[in-house]
């Protein structure tokens, strides 16, 4: 049996207004090379100045995944050749990174997995290659975007452990405000390690270093991928080469991109252009108190704080800020003890709603208050059923208009009256004789075959619980 | 009168007196290059340059609108900046250096030619230049020194009134020495290089080349201060350096470090040199023997640095962005950068790409460049103890005079020796300055170099100032 060892690398791209060593602007989706200036196309006698932001941001990230921040910092050139790098090195960090030696905590909190940062450290993204025709261009747009590399241990042994942390660490980067995290613009990227090992030995096998994964579900799927062929190949006696292989999204397999032997020499030495940095801890302890609530403590709050809210719950209601927040005025305004009801309509009917538009749930149009009225029409004043509410809820999304409002134009009140209900359940009864001979027969569900035909004639209106109560009544009074 | 004969502070004088003004200056220049520089050599591209209508500075400016010649690796916005390289080859900057922006807000005119120089400053005798070498103009068959021969040529002959260099080890001060003009290597931070195209960027510095020392100080208050576009450029306020040319020799004190008056010595160097001190002292300055131990490594150490950081600034020269392209559109990348940096680079510059790439190299780093960095901080350290007592250091700024074109040129360790007093000051990131003292038998130029602690420029002007006074060196000048 085989146990998996998995270290992973993210790239963040930090949202600064400005580039890492550079003016210029770093907003996304800009007319090619229009976002350029010597420095960041490194013309010749240019020379970098730090976006001292940037190093702020770097710091703030550390601190999140508790690391060790450091009080003198540097950077140095990792140097090879390639047309999307303007300068044919990079500015990045080697052996005195803006953080070390940090953790983050993943799984539930009975059973946490703790998976040990190795480093925290600031350089420049490269351009970006675009191949038309017979022609390579280049929009060096990207080139010198401040770039945030965050490097765990091999401390994760599944493909599902993978996926956590690279959840939980979005999670937390977002709270900080420092960077979207969006996948798809190319703003948070991962790489993968993995090697197997003996299950209950302590070694390292073989490792891959897998690329090319453009979601957290391809990580998972690479590394299962991976798992897989490196077991078969080690139970065929085969011997694993150290390599660099690419994830290939359609064939849902990794390829082989480079071996050990072809790996580059980056020739790493200290950037003479740029002063080693001191950060004094004065500043540390600055940014230190900007860094706001993290996801893991609002959970936990979260479940003390809100009877009938449970892990499972919170941890969702917590993985993205704005929804916690969101969540927390419905917690604070909902007027019982028990909040269980407000996080199902949460996780429940707006998750999914919100999923299906590609929305987050803090982000439709559905305001905190006018959320809370329909969770209030349904679960407390029973005005509607809870069918009812959520056709109300899709309303409310399209239209923006309050759950009071939709009830009232399109008349969805249930009737609870019952003089009002009489004579649809005089009707019912009388168009379904066999029902009635079934239930009087002790066929208990046959009152529930009539209730649905109530409801049916009432356009869904009628309050079931008093159609059932009535039926009842009846059926046992004739 | 001609004027391109005329120091900057000559030249002002006219103009405050409005006898001449700065297109006047510059007609003159160019009247001198047309008559001197087919022979010199010290400027490249001269055509276009002549012909280009020239921008004249105010002449109710700092600088008047005197003319300044530049070194072809400092970026001027819109004219060719090309390091004498042919893979920069029609390279025209979009922005000027920080340098050439400070020339211009002190009023001075940027002269359009720029002066030639060893590709990418690679060189100690201008002739590693793909325009051909520059000629000293003491004797065409001998070679200006280097890398700003160009510079050093100009200034001497004339061509120039004054101009700009760099210093990386020895570049300004060594080639002043050999034309017999007087050059400053500025305190590593003192003036910004952003702009100045990088060879050893932990090395460089942009320095004035002139015919005396008040024109030094005068060049320096222009180009001298913080910039925030350069990291490394150190944020001390510039005091006006003309207000220490009258400070006098007296009770200076001089530390003569033994090491730079051993072997390797051109014995007639070693006696102008020791003359010089002698007149020193009867200025009143007070000397006394040192010792720098480890400048014995400095050759060694400096070719590690500056390989190695020239390896990595020397990478972006590829055919992608700008400059030469090996042009072969069915060429694979790979093919192209290699054919591009082949025929771009001339052999110099492949031997200390290839050097550098070495010393940093995984397996090499820890004994190269890592120890090498460990042995610069014991140079320094040697410079800080012996500053700790005296106010400065004198030394030849070459062990010999100027060279016969040609004669190192198939022995690249020779002409690296040739370095051997002026690197030490780059290492320790101290300024230096090399002020003509003499002329061997043969009539060629000796300099004197003082260097002193860092960001005393001060002092440097002082002494050096107090010697000119004292002799007429500086006002000889050669026959064309």
């Amino acid at each position: 049996m085989y146990e998996a060892v998995i270290g992973l690398e993210v790239h963040v791209h930090l949202n600064t207004r400005t580039k890492a060593f550079c003016g210029c602007s770093t907003e996304f989706g800009s007319e090619p090379n229009s976002q350029t200036c010597p420095v960041c196309l490194g013309f010749p006698g240019s020379l970098p100045v730090l976006n001292r932001v940037a190093l702020e941001y770097a710091v703030k990230v550390g601190l999140a995944l508790n690391c060790r921040v450091q009080e003198y910092t540097k950077f140095d050139r990792k140097n090879y050749f390639y047309p999307d790098l303007p300068k044919n090195y990079q500015i990045s960090q080697f052996d005195l990174p803006v953080s070390l030696a940090g953790f983050l905590d993943i799984g539930p909190e009975e059973n946490v997995k703790r998976v040990r940062i190795r480093r925290v450290h600031l350089e420049e993204d490269a351009g970006k290659l675009i191949h038309k025709d017979e022609m390579s261009l280049v929009d060096f747009n990207r080139a010198g975007i401040p770039l945030l590399e965050i490097v765990s241990e091999p401390d994760m042994n599944s493909p599902q452990e993978a996926y956590e942390y690279l959840t939980a660490l979005k999670s937390i980067i977002e709270y900080l405000e420092v960077s979207d995290c969006d996948m798809e613009k190319g703003s948070l990227r991962c790489d993968a390690n993995i090697s197997l090992r003996e299950r209950g030995t302590s070694g390292l096998g073989v490792k891959t270093e897998l690329k090319n994964m453009n979601s957290f579900k391809a990580v998972k799927d690479a590394l299962t991928f991976e798992i897989e062929r490196q077991a078969r190949m080690l139970n065929n006696g085969e011997t694993l080469l150290q390599e660099t292989r690419l994830w290939d999204p359609k064939g849902l397999q990794t390829v082989p991109m480079r071996t050990k032997e072809e790996a580059m020499d980056y020739r790493y030495f200290p950037e003479p252009d740029l002063p080693p940095f001191m950060i004094s801890r004065e500043k540390i302890e600055d940014i230190k108190k900007g860094i706001p609530e993290l996801p893991k403590e609002k959970m936990i709050r979260f479940i003390k704080e809100y009877p009938g809210i449970s892990e499972y719950e919170a941890r969702i209601l917590v993985s993205n800020k704005s929804c916690a927040s969101y969540a927390e005025k419905l917690f604070k305004e909902w007027p019982d003890r028990n909040k269980k009801p407000v996080a199902n309509w949460l996780i429940g009917p707006l998750a999914a709603l919100a999923a299906a538009n590609n929305r987050e749930i803090a982000d439709t149009n559905i305001t905190a208050s006018n959320l809370l009225e329909l969770i209030k029409l349904v679960e407390k004043e029973q005005v509607i059923s809870n069918l009812t509410g959520k056709s109300v809820l899709e309303e409310m999304f399209s239209t923006g208009k309050p759950a009071s409002a939709i009830v009232k134009e399109k008349n969805l009140a249930q009737v609870s009256d019952e003089s009002a209900l009489e004579e649809v359940i005089a009707g019912t009864i009388k168009e379904n004789p066999n029902s009635v001979e079934a239930f009087r027969s002790g066929k208990e569900n046959a009152v529930m075959f009539l209730v649905g035909q109530v409801m049916k004639r009432s356009g869904g209106k009628a309050n079931p619980k008093v159609v059932q109560d009535i039926l009842r009544r009846r059926l046992k009074d004739a | 009168m001609d004027l391109s004969k005329l120091t900057a502070h000559e030249l002002t004088v006219k103009i405050d007196k409005g006898e001449i003004t700065p297109a006047d200056i510059v007609q003159s220049l160019k009247e001198r290059i047309k008559g001197a520089d087919a022979k010199n050599k010290a400027y490249v591209r001269i055509p276009d340059a002549l012909e280009a209508q020239v921008e004249t500075g105010k002449a109710d400016s700092a600088l008047r609108g005197v003319p300044v010649s530049i070194k072809d690796n400092i970026c001027t916005k819109g004219y060719n900046t090309e390091c004498c390289s042919k893979i920069l080859c029609g390279f025209k900057p979009p922005y000027d250096a920080t340098v050439i922006r400070k020339l211009k807000e002190a009023g001075a005119t940027i002269f359009p030619a720029k002066t030639n120089m060893d590709e990418f400053a690679f060189g100690s005798s201008t002739e590693n230049s793909c325009y051909g070498p520059t000629r000293n103009p003491w004797d065409p068959d001998t070679v200006p020194g280097g890398s700003s021969g160009g510079s050093a040529s100009a200034v001497a002959s004339d061509e120039a009134i004054m101009a700009l260099g760099s210093d990386t080890g020895g570049s300004i001060r060594q080639p002043a020495s050999f034309c017999g003009v007087v050059g400053l290597k500025p305190t590593y931070g003192r003036v910004s290089r952003y702009g100045l195209i990088a060879f050893a960027s932990s090395l460089d510095q942009i320095g004035p080349l002139t015919k005396d020392v008040r024109d030094s100080a005068i060049l320096m208050n222009a180009i001298s201060g913080h910039d925030p576009l350069d990291s490394t450029s150190v944020d001390i306020a510039v005091p006006d350096y003309t207000r220490a040319l009258e400070g006098g020799a007296k009770g200076v004190k001089i530390g003569i470090p033994g090491e730079y008056f051993a072997q390797g010595l051109d014995k007639e160097v070693k006696a102008i040199v020791e003359e010089a001190i002698n007149k020193l002292r009867q200025l009143g300055a007070e000397d006394a023997q040192v010792s720098l131990p480890n400048s014995q490594y400095a050759i060694p150490v400096y070719y590690i640095v500056a390989t190695a950081e020239a390896s990595s600034n020397l990478a972006r020269f590829d055919g992608v962005q700008y400059g030469f392209r090996k042009a072969d559109p069915k060429a694979a990348l790979i093919d192209m950068y290699k054919g591009t940096r082949r025929e771009g680079f001339g052999d110099e510059a492949k031997r200390r790409i290839i050097l550098g790439t070495f010393a940093l190299s995984h397996g090499y780093y820890d004994a190269y460049y890592l120890r090498a960095l460990k042995v610069r901080t014991l140079i320094k350290n040697d410079f800080d103890r012996v500053f700790s007592e005296f106010d400065c250091v004198v030394t030849p700024t070459s062990p010999t005079v100027a060279f016969k074109i040609g004669e190192k040129a198939a022995d690249p360790l020779a002409m690296y020796l040739s370095d051997i007093c002026t690197i030490s000051a780059n290492l320790a990131g101290i300024p230096a300055i090399s002020i003509p003292c003499g002329f061997t038998r043969k009539g060629l130029p000796v300099g004197l170099q003082i260097l002193a602690k860092p960001f005393n420029e001060e002092l440097l002007f002082r002494l050096a100032y107090a010697y000119e006074q004292g002799t007429d060196w500086h006002k000889m000048k050669p026959k064309l």
